[in-house]
């Protein structure tokens, strides 16, 4: 029987470098899911993980920002659209914009409440198919000099976890175009489109690169065991991009 | 606050004896009023009989169930009370996992609001659920459904599919609660009564145990969560507790509506204040709402509360008290906490922003007091209203139609059975096709299965199973079956197969069965035949149990589930939970390393009556399946052991369906083909190749064991006697599924059969 360790392999890899004083901050709204998720994969890479509340006005002294998955606020009005204005928010906004350039990356919600933040552009609609899908989700990593993605061959085919209901990636063809042309599509959906979005994208950047946002879930295929397949752990490369990326180690 | 209503105080009450009171509307029978009356030395006002009525009724008091549950309390050993920390009773039971940790698991039934609004239904079944088990204390960790439709093909049916799984998806997926496993069930018999039952685990340290009574006289009673609307008024007592008939008028008022951003937060916010110790006990708000709380935490506490019902914080102002009482507005939760602990409690809810509001103290007068506006509307002993309801000795009896049903056979139906290669082929691609053995992840796909990160086996596989702690890996395992077939055929057989297919399964999956809960669905109680049915069942339950060593420690009865005087067949839920020391070592159900040998563990008999194969040809008859306990914890322990030891990669127990079903779906798991050689076996146990791939004998189990551990394993096996039989090995290169000498099956046909069925009927 092949062994599958839990924690030890791939935390153990990381400890002892010059990494482990990195600190990403998760935050938490109200109806926020996969924010222990993230703070154990940010772990799992070799970081330490900083809770940050909806509500307090302090980014405190993070190196990054992951805005996890689920439901804030209930995505009762739009997915993203009252969170969008936390107190939090507005600090995130503020650095991912300044000349630091914090690196800040968006998850399924996360993502929702980045573009709502015009961070990223487009907007999340419905599927297509109008039903919540959870399934094991193959994407092509299209650009990996980003922050998030710089541990990532271009091209790199990856399995995560795809989990939503307002998943389909919508914008003007003006701004599609000027994405592609800009290599600001980050990942795009290989083998089935499972939410209808336009030009199969499911990841996006901004122009810098610090900020990108994404419908799958790479916090949930990081650990051996507990991930797509039983076995993946392709996620875990958004995170240790972004410790690499801090100690300027991008390829 | 003024008066907007005549307010029925108790002093108008006992002034004014000859009111009519609507008791018959509000579910109420004729001698059940009178012993009200007789209890309270009085008529009861207008808002006592709101709340007997509804905490008297099947639901909440388990009036007729209760002299047969007593059993599952009865036959305990002195095993199954080792690691029993909380029995039957409270809002869950609690068993002890060991380093300090605690599990709380419980299943429940919706099927009634869930038929009448399916979404809503399914939906606030979740959360209902989940709030038992935060009541206890625990961290709600994930979810299960066992679903039962009607027909397939019916006009009804997708109606209810959609609405029922996008429900049970579109709250537990905002919980942030995985959904590892289930059932989904097609059958007639609930055309017009489906069967909701949702399951729900959480964990905790021991110390956070935290149990539903108001002690501490003097400390104070604070409501928190939603506010109290008009929705699921007599939910319990009118729409849970009375058959449906076409000549009442639509019961949708009586459905609840549910909001998973307020439970979310709620359980986020009740996680906190268990963590600071801020509460000295809490009860959910489910089925009878506060007059269940009220009434259960006085009564379970020193026995006195008083409290101001006007303070209750409204979403409609024109609500009458007594409607108050018996809202079942969702995620709400009461506490009773210590003036202490008050300032820190509004703390926690402020930075949730969870509205709450203080409704008045616990005494020690012995008296549940309610007052509106200051004037008593309700003076009562709570023991009377949440314990001592009525208790009936149903009459119950055989029912004559059994014996003709049970000669019934299937052999002797005359049925065509497939004899050939091809016939046997297309036998297998018809069953795994199926809709009880087709595919179901278009069902389980718009669950989130995968929140949390602890999810170490989801559906398909045998059992779902969760990590608990992460420095260890210990976790749990969880499975629910049931078989309302069987049940039918021999209900107290019937109940220990639910048992003994769900303790399999845990077991398969690698781990040691600790603890059962159970949702006992049945037709109405009035009838003696179903009565029959429910004490059979009750009593297979409860003496498996004994035999197995694993104690009930909670669960829900659910009667009346029938159309006029049509009754579903008897099903009883069963749920066993299992522990893992190291979840790393669980066991999946597919095959996927070359050349690995498949092995067949148990005998095979000719048992065909109340199988799947019987079902497709239309055939209801005869015994089911026998049942043997002493060998399934043999087969338990053997399959256990080859977890721990590292002896086995694949495990899959054979149940519906049989041989057949198990040797598709663990091909199918990982999309790896295997060859199998049947005749031996079926010589060995004196059966023919069809009867060996489709009888539904039990304790069986087939298994993929490493070429290095074969050896060793059929040590194991030997030296326990227990009948194995090396019927294959694993072929990854040839995409199909061989049967030598029958017929080879490509994966991909079978896959199309297996995973068409339901995208097919419901897109």
């Amino acid at each position: 029987m092949t062994e599958t360790p839990l924690i030890g392999a791939v935390s153990s890899t990381a400890t002892g470098t010059p990494l482990t004083g990195a600190r990403i901050g998760v935050v938490t709204f109200p109806g926020t899911l996969d924010d222990r998720d993230a703070a154990r994969a940010v772990r799992l890479a070799g970081a330490t993980a900083v809770d940050l509340w909806h509500g307090d006005t302090s980014l405190g002294d993070v190196d990054a920002v992951v805005i996890p998955g689920g439901f804030s606020y209930g995505d009762y009005l739009r997915a993203g659209a009252i969170a969008r204005f936390a107190p939090m928010m507005g600090q995130i906004i503020k650095a991912a914009n300044s000349d630091a350039r914090l690196p800040v990356l968006g998850i399924c919600n996360g993502f929702q409440i980045l573009t709502e933040s015009h961070l990223l552009p487009g907007s999340m609609v419905k599927n297509d198919h109008l039903k919540f899908i959870c399934r094991e989700q193959v994407l092509r990593v299209e650009n990996n000099t980003t922050a998030w993605t710089n541990q990532y061959a271009a091209g790199e085919q990856i399995t995560i976890v795809l989990k939503n209901q307002d998943g389909q990636y919508v914008a003007d063809e003006k701004t599609l175009d000027e994405l592609e042309g800009e290599g600001r599509v980050a990942f795009r959906y290989v083998g089935w489109n499972p939410n209808g979005s336009r030009r199969d994208i499911a990841g996006i950047t901004n122009a810098a690169g610090n900020v990108v946002g994404l419908m799958p879930h790479p916090e949930h295929a990081v650990e051996p065991g507990f991930g797509p397949d039983h076995t993946g752990t392709d996620g875990l490369g958004f995170f240790t991009s972004v410790l690499a990326h801090l100690v300027g180690g991008k390829k | 606050m003024s008066q907007k209503f005549n307010i029925d105080t108790v002093e108008h009450a006992a002034a004014t004896p000859d009111t009519e009171l609507p008791w018959a509307e509000l579910g109420l029978k004729r001698n059940e009023f009178d012993d009200v009356v007789k209890l309270l030395g009085r008529r009861p006002t207008a808002a006592e009989l709101a709340m007997y009525s509804v905490m008297w009724s099947e639901h909440c008091s388990y009036k007729s169930s209760k002299v047969h549950l007593k059993q599952f309390g009865d036959k305990v050993t002195a095993e199954m009370k080792m690691d029993m920390l909380v029995g039957i009773g409270e809002n869950a039971g609690v068993t002890n996992l060991g380093d300090g940790w605690a599990v709380t698991f419980k299943v429940e039934s919706h099927n009634h609001p869930s038929f009448v609004e399916p979404y809503q239904g399914a939906a606030t079944g979740i959360g209902g659920i989940v709030r038992d088990i935060i009541s206890m204390g625990a961290r709600p960790v994930a979810v299960m459904d066992p679903l039962r439709f009607g027909a397939i093909d019916h006009p009804d049916t997708a109606r209810l599919v959609h609405g029922i799984v996008s429900g049970i998806g579109g709250y537990g997926n905002s919980l942030g609660l995985p959904n590892i496993g289930g059932e989904v069930v097609f059958d007639d018999v609930y055309q017009a009564n489906p069967l909701v039952n949702a399951l729900a685990v959480g964990v905790m340290r021991h110390e956070d145990i935290r149990l539903a009574n108001a002690s501490g006289v003097g400390n104070r009673v604070v409501l928190f969560g939603a506010r109290t609307g008009g929705d699921g008024i007599g939910g319990a007592s009118v729409l849970a507790s009375e058959s449906f008939d076409d000549t009442k008028p639509s019961k949708r008022p009586a459905v609840q509506v549910g909001d998973p951003f307020a439970e979310k937060v709620l359980i986020e916010c009740c996680l906190e204040l268990f963590k600071g110790s801020l509460v000295e006990g809490i009860q959910d708000l489910g089925a009878a709402g506060i007059s269940c709380a009220t009434s259960e935490l006085a009564s379970n506490g020193d026995g006195g509360m008083e409290v101001e019902l006007t303070s209750v914080l409204l979403r409609d102002p024109t609500l009458t008290p007594g409607e108050i009482l018996m809202s079942e507005s969702q995620e709400r939760m009461m506490a009773v906490v210590s003036p202490a602990n008050a300032a820190a409690f509004e703390a926690v809810m402020d930075k949730w922003a969870v509205e709450y509001s203080w409704l008045g103290e616990v005494t020690d007068t012995g008296r549940l007091i309610i007052n509106w506006d200051g004037a008593t509307i309700v003076d009562v002993d709570p023991r009377t209203v949440a314990h001592e309801g009525p208790t009936y000795h149903r009459p119950f009896h055989r029912p004559e139609w059994l014996d003709g049903v049970q000669s019934n056979t299937f052999r002797a139906s005359g049925t065509a059975l497939p004899a050939t290669g091809l016939e046997l082929k297309a036998a297998v691609v018809e069953l795994v096709s199926s809709p009880n053995m087709c595919d179901k992840s278009w069902v389980t796909n718009q669950y989130d299965r995968f929140v949390g990160g602890n999810t170490a086996l989801a559906a398909p596989d045998d059992a779902g199973v969760i990590r608990v702690d992460e420095q260890t890996g210990m976790g749990v395992a969880l499975s629910t079956d049931a078989n309302g077939r069987y049940a039918y055929l021999d209900p107290y057989t019937g109940a220990q197969l639910a048992l003994a297919e769900s303790y399999r399964n845990v077991a398969t999956a690698g781990a040691v069965p600790m603890a059962v809960t159970d949702c006992l669905n049945f037709g109405s109680p009035e009838d003696p035949e179903v009565m029959w049915q429910f004490a059979e069942a009750v009593r297979g339950l409860s003496d498996a149990c004994m035999e197995l060593g694993v104690p009930v420690t909670g669960g829900n009865v659910s009667l009346y589930n029938q159309t006029g005087s049509t009754p579903i067949h008897p099903t009883p839920v069963v749920g066993v939970l299992g522990k893992f020391d190291d979840v790393a070592r669980r066991t999946p159900s597919g095959w996927r390393e070359d050349g690995q040998a498949i092995y067949l563990l148990g005998t095979t008999a000719d048992e065909l009556d109340g199988s799947e194969f019987a079902n497709l040809r239309g055939h209801l008859g005869g015994l089911p399946p026998r049942v043997d306990l002493a060998r399934e914890r043999e087969l338990g322990q053997i399959l256990i052991n080859a977890s721990r030891d590292g002896m086995v990669d694949a495990a899959h127990d054979l149940s519906e369906g049989g041989l057949a079903a198990a040797l598709v779906e663990s091909s199918l798991r990982y999309n790896t083909g295997a060859r199998i050689a049947l005749d031996e076996v079926a010589a060995r146990d004196g059966v023919d190749v069809f009867t060996l791939l489709f009888s539904e004998t039990q304790g069986r189990a087939i298994v993929a064991v490493p070429r290095s551990e074969e050896v060793r394993f059929n040590d194991m096996c030997t030296a326990r006697r227990f009948p194995v039989a090396r019927i294959g090995v694993v072929d990854a290169e040839s995409g199909s599924l061989e049967l030598q000498g029958q017929f080879s099956a490509p994966l991909d046909e079978l896959r199309e059969a297996h995973e068409g069925t339901l995208p097919k009927y419901f897109g």
